[in-house]
């Protein structure tokens, strides 16, 4: 058992849902030879490279694509590069983590090789067998890959906590390698430009991996009642959610979409406020380890998933709270 | 130019599912079925820009058995100018369609009518594989701009300017065309089909081909072992005031 995994960084760090594939290739076998492949340009990425080489004891190694074809993470020069380290490593296993990342990039890699990928697993219960989500997390699937290697994955990087970090992992640093991009294939990569990435600032906690989430909903009104849950945030060193109907009226941003087709989350603590409980909405935090909910009156669907309900009028309770909490904190 | 669509045929969104007690899969009969609302968005993309004058015709195309040519009336009474269906009822290995499969029967069909572009839902409500789009773009080795929120033709360079969601905000590609394209919730909102529309659609043409006509084999490497409803969370306290609930907050569950 061999793994490649695909991994993602940003500021010379490796990402963390990269280091939760970690977790995910151990779990296909104790004795998985595993390979990180970085690819990018420049010394934010050799940066990301060291990072990555003694992060975990089990890194066997860290493959390094350096090249101004992959300075964006496009779809089109990493499937193809994925290709090629496959051909020159043979790995049984290629991991990604299920982030827009991998997502993009993984089933088009897949498509190379031939091969069916599984996507959004959840669980693996064997070298060949894994557990996904189907109709936004109503029913569960497990498949069996029954294809020729490599078995190509992404996960969901709730499912798989952050592996142990070792203290001493200086001294047992994985090789780091280069590839070797003679024989890359060029010829389809000019196709597809990288123009902007827009992104809002904040000082928050990134959404998919803070401890606690507080996500607002179209009950809320107004981008001004939204500011609300900032404060709240604040207060609670929490990140900010919203669900597809708080976004699709404008009140915020749509990389802070929690649900079925936005981000999956799995905080200590996820507060709700002014949130109808769709199933796609549900989708995105049921495995949330507490869940507080606040509801105007009668009991929406987050009754069946809620542990505390509090029957207030939204803004109400949203005001109280972040006071209470001021004072108490 | 013409642009061809790729339309799913699966359980309603409103339906709330039933898993099956043998565990096999999920309850389809006697369930009100729907078009991917995915690909609802993606047909509506297509049909404004045609409609914008950049596209000469819309191809509606759907796999699976004789009940997705319901699926294509819809389309076709939204707008689109043509349907094709491959069925795929008379091939027994074809009842696990996986998308690696439907990827490869979109490239020949692609290779046949020869799209500008090709715009498919980034991902369909029943199996959430969020696959086809990225596959198909590779066999063709075509560029790809996926989990689109914003398209924009330039019919004299060739290009499309393609807005992403992604996971840090929002990314822009440039694409030549021709192009994949695979949409998300926020790139429009797709109309509802008028009366005259349905009948007129009554007229329009779904051509019918099978697995074998277009040469495609079928190898399945996935198996449905089972699939189980997930685990049920206890059921939850309603608590009267916020000091109830910063309390068990503090004390009981230890989160903040």
């Amino acid at each position: 058992v061999s793994t490649l995994i695909l991994g993602e960084h940003e500021g010379g760090q490796l990402k963390q849902s990269s280091l939760c594939a970690v977790t995910a290739a151990r779990a296909i076998s104790d004795d998985n030879s595993i390979t990180m492949l970085l690819a990018g340009s420049g010394p934010s990425l050799q940066q990301a490279a060291s990072h990555a080489a003694s992060i975990h004891p089990s890194m066997s190694q860290v493959f390094v694509a350096d090249s101004d074809k992959l300075s964006h993470p496009l779809a089109e020069p990493w499937a193809e590069l994925v290709h090629l380290v496959q051909q020159k490593g043979g790995y049984s296993h290629i991991i990604a983590a299920s982030s827009s990342f991998g997502k993009n990039i993984l089933p088009r890699a897949a498509a190379l090789l031939d091969v069916s990928p599984i996507t959004d697993v959840i669980e693996i219960s064997g070298p060949q067998l894994f557990v996904r989500p189907i109709y936004a997390g109503n029913a569960l699937s497990t498949v069996r890959y029954t294809g020729v290697d490599p078995c190509l994955l992404t996960i969901r990087s709730t499912s798989f906590p952050l592996p142990h970090i070792s203290s001493d992992s200086k001294s047992e640093a994985a090789p780091v390698s280069q590839v070797d991009l003679s024989t890359f294939s060029e010829d389809i990569l000019d196709k597809s430009r990288f123009l902007k990435l827009t992104s809002q600032d904040t000082e928050r906690p990134d959404l998919g991996s803070a401890r606690v989430v507080v996500t607002g909903g179209r009950g809320l009104r107004s981008a001004e009642n939204f500011k609300l849950m900032e404060k709240l945030a604040e207060k609670l060193s929490a990140a900010v959610g919203a669900t597809r109907a708080a976004v699709d009226a404008g009140f915020v941003p749509n990389e802070l979409q929690v649900g079925q087709t936005g981000k999956i989350v799995a905080p200590e603590l996820y507060m709700a406020f002014g949130v109808s409980g769709a199933i796609q909405h549900l989708a995105g935090m049921r495995d949330s380890k507490t869940l507080v909910y606040t509801l105007k009156e009668g009991v929406a669907d987050y009754g069946l998933v809620a542990d505390l309900m509090l029957v207030v009028y939204c803004f109400c309770s949203l005001n109280k709270l972040s006071q209470k909490l001021a004072l108490k904190i | 130019m013409k642009i061809m669509v790729a339309v799913k045929r699966v359980i309603d969104y409103a339906v709330k599912i039933r898993v099956k007690s043998d565990k096999t899969g999920v309850e389809m009969n006697n369930v009100k079925m729907s078009m991917n609302p995915f690909c609802e968005i993606a047909l509506e993309e297509a049909l404004r820009i045609k409609e914008a004058g950049f596209a000469t015709e819309v191809i509606a195309v759907s796999m699976g058995p004789a009940q997705c040519v319901d699926t294509l009336r819809t389309g076709l009474a939204m707008g689109a100018d043509r349907a094709i269906h491959v069925d795929t009822s008379t091939s027994s290995s074809a009842t696990n369609l996986t998308p690696l499969s439907v990827a490869k029967l979109l490239k020949k069909l692609v290779d046949l009518e020869k799209p500008g572009l090709l715009i498919l839902g980034k991902q369909a409500i029943d199996d959430d594989c969020n696959q086809t789009g990225q596959m198909v773009a590779g066999l063709l080795k075509w560029p790809q701009g996926t989990f689109a929120s914003k398209v924009i033709l330039d019919k004299e360079k060739q290009v499309a300017t393609v807005e992403r969601e992604v996971d840090g905000g929002l990314e822009t590609l440039y694409l030549d065309l021709p192009a994949v394209i695979t949409t998300d919730l926020r790139l429009n909102q797709p109309r509802y089909a008028t009366l005259p529309n349905i009948m007129k659609a009554k007229s329009k043409v779904i051509k019918k081909v099978t697995l074998e006509e277009l040469g495609v084999e079928i190898k399945p490497d996935l198996e449905i072992v089972q699939v189980t409803e997930p685990p049920k969370r206890k059921a939850g306290v309603i608590v009267s005031s916020v000091d109830e609930l910063i309390d068990k907050l503090k004390n009981e569950a230890h989160v903040i």
